[in-house]
C-alpha cells in the first residue's frame, strides 16, 4: 500500500467535499456532481419566480426547471461538458427582456465536479444591447449572489427624491420630510419594543417579526384573499398582531418567567423565536417584494419647503396621532399608570396591589397592535417584505437606545432621530448606506451618553 | 428514499471546511460569551473583516496571501477595540445590540457601491487563495474512504480548517486553565466580586473580546479561503445565530462545546436539508416546493435555538450552574 493511499484511507475517515454548503444560506446547490444554477432577478434587483429554463447538450434537452421564490434555479448534469442554457423567453415578466439581444441562451463548460453559475442578466425593455459591445462580450459571469439571499428593497425609494439641481436648502428640507416620516413608522413600531423592556426587561429579538407580520397579514387580507380594501386590512392585521403578541406572552414569556429563566436566555431565546417565525413567515410569504394596491400611485402636494404625497403624510398623521394617543394613555388613564408603575418597580408595583402579570399582558396586545401598524405603514411606504421587520429591528434598537432604554417616549424621539438622521446622510452619502449611519449614531451615542436622551442617569455598566 | 446518500451528505457537512469555519469562530464566541459573558452578537463582524483582509490583500493590493491574514487578525483587533471600548463598561444588553449593529454596518458598507474599488460591492472578491493551495502537499486525485470522497484541494482545506481549530481548542484551554482563564470566569459569574478583589474587570473583558474576535477572524478566513470568494452577503448577523446555536447545542463554557456543537449543527441542518429534498422529490411534500428548504432550513434552526435555551441551556457538555446567567 503506498503511503499516500494509506493516508489518504485514515484521512478520509474525517474529511470530504462539502459542496452543498459553503455558504451559510444557500440551499440551491446541494447535489454532488455537475449541475449548473443561478437567480435571477428583475432590473431592479428582485428576484423572479417562475421563469422556465432549460439546459441542451447538441440539441437534446438534458434537463429543465423554473425559479423558485428566491429566483433561485438549478439544473443537474450528466456529465461534464458543453450545454446550452436558455431562458423560456415566455416565462419572462412583461417588459423585461435580456440584456443583450440573443442572451436568453448562454453556451457554458462544465468541469468535473463543477456547480457552474449561470447568470442571464435582465433589462426593462428599451435598455437592451446589442451583441457584441465590448461591455457585454464576456463570457466569464460575475457570479451571483448566493441564492435565498435577496437584495433589500432600497430604502431610498420611500417619500419623494429631492429634485436634481436643487439648492440645498431645498433638499434638506425635502429629505428632513422623508426622514421624518421614516421616523413615524420607527417609533410607532419600537413603542412597543420599549415597553415590554420596560414593564419585562426582555429585548424582544423577535419584534421585527410581529412588524412583518402585520404587513403580511394586510397584504393577505388586501391584495390576496378576500381582497378588502387597505384600510380594513390593517385594521384586521392590528387586531391579529395584538393577537399574536398576546399569545406570545401567555404561551411563552409568562410561563418562563415563572421558571425563573435568566434575562440573558431569554433575549436568546427571543433570537431563536425570531429566526422561526421570520422564516415561517417567508415559506408562506416568499421573498419577492409586494405592494399595497390602494393609494400606490399618487400626485404630490407642494407645501412650499417640501412635496410629499397624501399617502405619505397621512403615514405621518397617523403615526403622529397614534403616537399621542399612547401618551395620553401612558399618562392618564388608570393602566397607562400602572404600566409606568410596573416599568419603574416591578415589586413595589406588586406590592401595591396591581396585577402585573395583567399589566404585561396589556402591554404585550399593546406592542403586537403597533408593531403590526407600524409593518402597514412601513409596507405602505416602501414594500412587504419578509425581511422588512428585522432591518426596521435594528434601527428600533437604535432608536429606543438613543432615546433611553425603558422610555416609551424615549423610544419616541429616538425612533424620529434615527430617521432623520438616516434620511440626512443621504444628501452626502449614497441611500444604501442610510441605514448604516443610523446604526453608527447608536454606538456614537453610547459612548458619550449611554443612558439616551430622555434615559434616567442611573447605573447601567 | 436513499437514505445512505442522505447520511453521507450529512456526515460530509459535519466534517467539512464550513463547519471548521464555524467551529473557529465558535470558540472565539465561547471566550466572549462562554467564559466571560460577554453578549457579542456581532461575531460575524470579526468573520467578515478576516475574509476579507485576506481577499483584498491578495485581489486588491496584491500582497501574499500571508500579509493578508495579519491583516485580517490586525483589523479584528481593531474592529475589537473600537466595539469594547465605548460598550464593555456597560450592560451586556448594551453590548448585544451595539455589536449586531457593528456587523450590519460593515456588511452594509462592504456591500456599498462606495466600497466597491476595494471590496468588489455586492460581487464581493473571487480567486484570492493560490498562495494557500499551492501549498497543497496532496497530489491532485480523488481520495476516498467508504462512501465519502473528495478531492485534494478540500482534503487540504479541511486538514488546515481542523488544525486550526484543534489549535484554538489547546490554546483556549490553557488560558481558562490559568489566573487569567479564573479572573474571566469570575467575571462572568459576578463582575462586581472581580472588581472588589482589585482586578481591572474592563481591561481583562477587552483582551476577551480581542482575543475572541481574532479566532473569529479566523473563521471567516477559512470560510472565504474554501470557497475563494468573499461575498458580503454571506455575513449575514444570521450567521451569528447559527454560531449561538451550535455554541448552545454543544455547551457554552466548555472547550470542546463549540467544536462538538459545529459538527452536529451541520451534520443536523445539512442532512435535514436532503431530508426534506428527497422528501420533496418523492412527492411526500406536495404542499412545499424545495425553493422552501432554505426558508424551513433556518426556521427549524431558530426553533431549535429557542427549544435549545428553554429545556436544555447547558446543551450536551455544558454544566447547568454555569448557564444561569443572569442581571448583567
Amino acid at each position: 500500500m503506498t503511503r499516500r493511499s494509506m493516508l489518504a484511507r485514515a484521512l478520509g475517515v474525517l474529511v470530504m467535499i462539502v459542496f452543498a454548503i459553503m455558504l451559510p444560506t444557500a440551499s440551491v446547490a446541494a447535489q454532488d456532481g455537475e449541475s449548473v444554477h443561478g437567480t435571477i432577478r428583475d432590473p431592479g434587483g428582485d428576484p423572479v419566480k417562475g421563469i422556465a429554463i432549460s439546459v441542451t447538450q447538441d440539441g437534446d434537452e438534458v434537463g429543465d426547471t423554473s425559479t423558485d421564490a428566491d429566483g433561485a434555479w438549478q439544473v443537474d448534469l450528466p456529465e461534464p461538458g458543453n450545454y446550452q442554457v436558455e431562458v423560456d423567453l415566455a416565462t419572462l415578466p412583461d417588459g423585461v427582456v435580456p440584456k443583450v439581444r440573443g442572451g436568453e441562451v448562454r453556451e457554458v463548460t462544465v468541469d468535473e465536479g463543477d456547480a457552474q453559475p449561470v447568470i442571464f442578466p435582465l433589462v426593462k425593455e428599451g435598455e437592451q444591447e446589442e451583441p457584441g459591445s465590448p461591455a457585454t462580450e464576456q463570457t466569464e459571469q460575475p457570479p451571483a449572489p448566493p441564492p435565498g439571499e435577496t437584495e433589500e428593497p432600497t430604502p431610498g425609494e420611500t417619500g419623494v427624491a429631492p429634485a436634481a439641481g436643487a439648492s440645498f436648502f431645498d433638499r434638506f428640507m425635502q429629505t428632513l420630510a422623508n426622514g421624518i416620516q421614516y421616523g413615524a413608522v420607527i417609533a410607532i413600531s419600537a413603542i412597543g419594543l420599549s415597553l415590554v423592556f420596560g414593564t419585562t426587561r426582555l429585548i424582544n429579538f423577535a419584534h421585527g417579526e410581529l412588524v412583518t407580520f402585520g404587513a403580511v397579514i394586510a397584504l393577505f387580507f388586501h391584495v390576496g384573499g378576500p381582497g378588502l380594501p387597505l384600510i380594513a386590512a390593517g385594521a384586521i392585521a392590528v387586531v391579529a398582531g395584538g393577537l399574536l403578541g398576546g399569545t406570545l406572552e401567555r404561551g411563552l414569556w409568562r410561563p418562563l418567567r415563572n421558571r425563573g429563566t435568566g434575562r440573558i436566555n431569554l433575549f436568546i431565546i427571543s433570537i431563536g423565536l425570531a429566526l422561526f417565525l421570520r422564516h415561517l413567515i417567508l415559506v408562506f410569504q416568499g421573498s419577492r417584494p409586494e405592494s399595497y394596491i390602494d393609494f400606490n400611485l399618487q400626485k404630490t402636494m407642494d407645501f412650499g419647503l417640501f412635496v410629499i404625497t397624501p399617502r405619505d403624510l397621512g403615514i405621518v398623521l397617523i403615526s403622529l396621532a397614534v403616537l399621542f394617543a399612547v401618551a395620553f394613555m401612558l399618562q392618564r388613564t388608570r393602566i397607562g399608570t400602572a404600566i409606568r408603575a410596573v416599568s419603574d418597580n416591578r415589586d413595589l408595583a406588586s406590592s401595591s396591589g396591581i396585577n402585573v402579570n395583567q399589566v404585561i399582558m396589556v402591554v404585550w396586545v399593546l406592542g403586537g397592535g403597533l408593531a403590526a401598524l407600524g409593518g402597514v405603514l412601513f409596507g405602505l411606504a416602501q414594500v412587504v417584505h419578509w425581511e422588512m421587520g428585522f432591518k426596521l429591528l435594528l434601527l428600533m434598537f437604535a432608536g429606543i437606545i438613543l432615546g433611553g432604554l425603558g422610555s416609551a417616549y424615549g423610544a419616541m424621539v429616538g425612533s424620529f432621530v434615527v430617521g432623520i438622521v438616516s434620511h440626512i446622510s443621504t444628501l452626502w452619502f449614497p441611500a444604501e448606506l442610510q441605514n448604516a449611519w443610523a446604526l453608527l449614531v447608536l454606538i456614537i451615542v453610547l459612548l458619550f451618553r449611554p443612558q439616551g436622551i430622555l434615559g434616567r442617569k442611573e447605573r447601567v455598566g | 428514499m436513499d437514505f445512505a446518500s442522505i447520511l453521507t451528505t450529512a456526515l460530509a457537512a459535519g466534517i467539512g471546511p464550513v463547519a471548521a469555519a464555524y467551529a473557529l469562530a465558535a470558540i472565539g464566541l465561547n471566550i466572549h460569551f462562554g467564559y466571560t459573558g460577554l453578549l457579542n452578537f456581532g461575531q460575524v463582524g470579526f468573520m467578515l473583516v478576516g475574509g476579507y483582509g485576506i481577499a483584498i490583500s491578495v485581489s486588491i493590493l496584491g500582497w501574499p496571501m500571508w500579509v493578508g491574514v495579519l491583516l485580517g487578525i490586525a483589523c479584528a483587533i481593531v474592529l475589537a477595540l473600537i466595539l469594547g471600548f465605548p460598550t464593555l463598561r456597560l450592560r451586556s444588553d448594551y453590548l448585544a445590540i451595539a455589536t449586531i449593529a457593528a456587523g450590519e454596518i460593515l456588511r452594509l458598507f462592504y456591500m456599498s457601491s462606495y466600497a466597491e474599488p476595494v471590496t468588489g460591492g455586492v460581487y464581493g472578491l473571487q480567486q484570492f487563495a493560490g498562495d494557500f493551495y499551492d501549498l497543497n502537499p496532496f497530489p491532485p486525485d480523488r481520495y476516498e474512504l467508504g462512501p465519502l470522497s473528495f478531492g485534494a484541494p478540500e482534503l487540504w482545506i479541511m486538514i488546515v480548517g481542523w488544525g486550526l481549530v484543534a489549535l484554538a481548542a489547546v490554546l483556549v484551554y490553557l488560558l481558562i486553565h490559568s489566573p487569567w482563564g479564573r479572573i474571566i470566569r469570575s467575571i462572568r459569574e459576578d463582575e462586581e466580586a472581580a472588581r472588589s478583589l482589585g482586578k481591572n474587570v474592563y481591561w481583562y473583558k477587552m483582551q476577551a473580546l480581542v482575543l475572541g474576535g481574532v479566532l473569529g477572524a479566523f473563521g471567516g478566513m477559512v470560510m472565504v479561503v474554501n470557497t475563494q470568494s468573499a461575498s458580503a452577503n454571506s455575513f449575514d448577523p444570521v450567521v451569528t445565530f447559527f454560531l449561538y446555536t451550535l455554541l448552545v447545542l454543544g455547551g457554552a463554557g466548555r472547550v470542546f462545546g463549540p467544536i462538538l456543537g459545529s459538527v452536529l449543527f451541520w451534520f443536523i441542518v445539512v442532512g435535514f436539508d436532503a431530508l426534506l429534498r428527497s422528501m420533496i422529490a418523492n412527492g411526500i411534500l406536495p404542499f412545499l416546493e424545495s425553493g422552501d428548504i432554505g426558508a424551513i432550513r433556518l426556521s427549524i434552526v431558530g426553533l431549535g435555538l429557542l427549544l435549545l435555551m428553554v429545556y436544555r441551556p447547558q446543551g450536551i457538555l455544558g454544566r447547568r450552574e454555569e448557564m444561569v446567567l443572569d442581571a448583567r
